[in-house]
């Protein structure tokens, strides 16, 4: 092993990449900064939507308000105001597909007539359920109809001699037992997302520039004839990746551990576990990834002719490995040993049992870090492979 | 000392090289001359290792180049064919990153560095970052960079290439000193006047075969006076036999 070859290759990767704008901007700023910023963006635009959702009175514009007068004093009364409109069916559709009226409540002509007789009166509430927002809104408005109704049936009951409350034989009772913090992971869960992708990308530009960007240039093919094999200077190269990408994964866990600390969130009933001994063994989880992640986009830029070329594949492949981390939200996968074995979705999992600030598992830790880290190892070694081509002179 | 002992490469369906055999002495600067794809860069990555031949091989020193890459590298100088500097690095930082691949201590690459700073007449620009260097400046720096370990033997492809005639003078200046101190030089070049104003000898590549190789005065007398007249003389015959060989690397 030439160790000294190696330590030579690393040392200059590193100096040269810090002086690369583009290289510090993606391992330093983009990442570090700008992804726990758009988190706590979220999640602070969250909280206040939340907020605003609950208190404020909301407009919905009504059809023939004539023809039921108390139905809307009774949602008037609880918070939701109504404007008159003047529109045919066609107009409603069009109106609430072009978002002139969110929500538009038509009281049907024989509403009262059917009222009075007991029959069910109809009332049609046109809205467009694809709009996140506008369907609180609805939501609100049909169950405070159904309330109306509910309402109106007891007086009914009454008025026949029957005990309203013989005609409710359920009742449900909701008991929500996330804690806290284990609620938190419903909208955390995008930054443990962020801080894999963020370290990824801040060995992306010196992986690109190492190899393809060496070959682009030129001088490539006179450092092949140094006398350091040709495998020593790839590993030189992926450890120049690696160190940035640890000095991004430092940063960018640190800055989401104080950012979240200025966002309300105990507002949403959440309580992150993101204190520095979390920051801490958050990095700790996800750092035998960097080997890995320094390898596999060393190996991959390794194949473009250009710098562009590798971008363009890098753009790509850099979400690959971060695809099981999807799967995992979508299907709510929970920490299990084999699960350990899939490098990234281990990490993920890893890092979502300190946040919600559960017992760690000593087995899976062990079985994570070994793994991921044997994989490094490999596909380092598939990279030092690789640059034994000839065809890598292009 | 270089020798090429039956040399044979293709890429593919193409043969670049077919055969080539010759030797460059210690002390004497040798051109490898041929028109553009000929298999003059391709024969020169073969004998600094670059290149793994199909059939053949490069001794440099008596060691073979196959069996002993390692060992043949350390006793060469490279400048290769375009050969590029990092942008991000100085041009002394470019030279001691060098020194450092080949093993010299620290205060060995530094102070091997300053002479040959000195001798290339770098001192100006020495220590600004290579961006932006004029393709002078970027050559200095790369022929720097390639013998900052005393290499016994120095392989330069195309050197002037893109060079200015002040650049080239300094070129040719630094390549007679090296050859007085005794060093074996091979150069490859598509430019008459060029071998014609430095070599001692002379190897002719057409076809990726060697069509002639001598002193100056061998190959002149082969046709003409003039070295060109002589390269024309030796071309001539073959393009007649390129349709049946299927013609060179791209």
């Amino acid at each position: 092993m030439n160790l000294r070859g190696i330590w030579a290759v690393f040392r200059k990767e590193f100096r040269e990449n810090l002086r690369d704008r583009r290289t510090l901007l993606s391992a330093l700023v983009f990442g570090p900064v700008l992804g726990p910023m758009l988190v706590a963006g979220v999640v602070q635009f969250s909280i206040s939507h939340a907020e605003e959702q609950s208190d404020e009175n909301i407009t919905i514009a009504v059809m023939h308000a004539e023809r039921a007068p108390n139905l809307l004093a009774y949602l008037n009364a609880r918070g939701v105001d109504s404007k008159e409109v003047d529109l045919d069916e066609a107009g409603a559709r069009q109106a609430v597909a072009t978002q002139t009226h969110k929500v538009i409540l038509d009281i049907t002509e024989d509403f009262g007539k059917r009222l009075q007789e007991g029959q069910p009166a109809p009332v049609i509430l046109y809205s467009d359920r694809s709009r996140g927002f506008d369907r609180q809104s609805v939501d609100r408005v049909r169950m405070l109809i159904s309330q109306y109704g509910v309402e109106i049936a007891q007086l009914r009951y009454l008025a026949r001699g029957i005990d309203p409350i013989s005609v409710l034989p359920l009742s449900v009772q909701e008991v929500d037992v996330s804690t806290p913090s284990s609620r938190s992971v419903l909208v955390l869960n995008m930054m443990t997302y962020l801080v894999i992708l963020s370290m990824l990308f801040g060995g992306l530009y010196l992986a690109i520039d190492a190899t393809a960007g060496e070959r682009e240039r030129g001088s490539l093919e006179m450092l092949l004839t140094s006398p350091v094999p040709r495998e020593h200077l790839v590993y030189g190269k992926v450890l120049a990746a690696a160190a940035y990408m640890a000095i991004s994964l430092v940063l960018t866990v640190a800055v989401f551990s104080v950012s979240m600390s200025f966002v309300g969130l105990e507002q949403l009933g959440i309580t992150a576990n993101l204190g520095p001994r979390a920051a801490a063994k958050l990095i700790a989880c996800c750092a035998p990834l960097i080997l890995f992640g320094a390898s596999y986009l060393s190996i991959v830029s390794g194949f473009a002719k250009s710098y562009r070329e590798a971008q363009t594949y890098l753009g790509l492949v850099i979400t690959l490995p971060t695809m099981p981390l999807l799967f995992a939200g979508l299907l709510g996968l929970q920490a299990k040993t084999a699960l350990m074995f899939v490098p990234f979705l281990s990490q993920h999992l890893l890092m979502t049992t300190v946040v919600r600030a559960e017992p760690i598992e000593p087995a899976f830790v062990v079985v994570s870090v070994a793994s991921t880290l044997v994989y490094g190892v490999i596909l380092m070694w598939l990279a030092g492979r690789l640059y034994r081509r000839e065809a890598l002179l292009g | 000392m270089l020798e090429a002992r039956g040399l044979c490469k293709s890429f593919g369906k193409v043969v670049a090289v077919r055969g080539v055999s010759f030797s460059a002495r210690d002390g004497q600067i040798t051109g490898l001359l041929g028109p553009n794809g000929a298999g003059k860069s391709t024969t020169l990555r073969m004998l600094y290792t670059v290149l793994k031949p199909d059939e053949g091989d490069a001794l440099i020193d008596g060691r073979s180049a196959i069996a002993d890459p390692l060992g043949v590298r350390r006793s060469i100088g490279v400048l290769s064919h375009g050969a590029g500097i990092y942008n991000h690095l100085t041009a002394r930082e470019n030279i001691t990153y060098f020194g450092e691949l080949h093993g010299l201590s620290r205060t060995d690459r530094e102070t091997r560095a300053a002479e040959l700073i000195e001798l290339l007449e770098m001192q100006a620009f020495a220590d600004r970052l290579a961006k932006g260097f004029s393709q002078g400046q970027k050559l200095k720096t790369a022929l720097a960079r390639a013998l900052v370990h005393r290499p016994k033997n120095v392989l330069l492809d195309e050197p002037t290439n893109g060079l200015d005639v002040m650049a080239v003078r300094g070129l040719r200046k630094l390549l007679a000193q090296l050859r007085d101190a005794g060093h074996c030089v091979l150069f490859s070049s598509h430019v008459m006047q060029e071998v014609e104003q430095l070599c001692d000898e002379v190897v002719v590549i057409a076809n990726g075969q060697v069509v002639a190789a001598g002193t100056l005065a061998d190959i002149r007398a082969r046709g003409g006076n003039r070295l060109e007249d002589a390269f024309v003389a030796l071309m001539e015959p073959g393009q007649t036999t390129n349709d049946t060989n299927g013609g060179s690397r791209p």
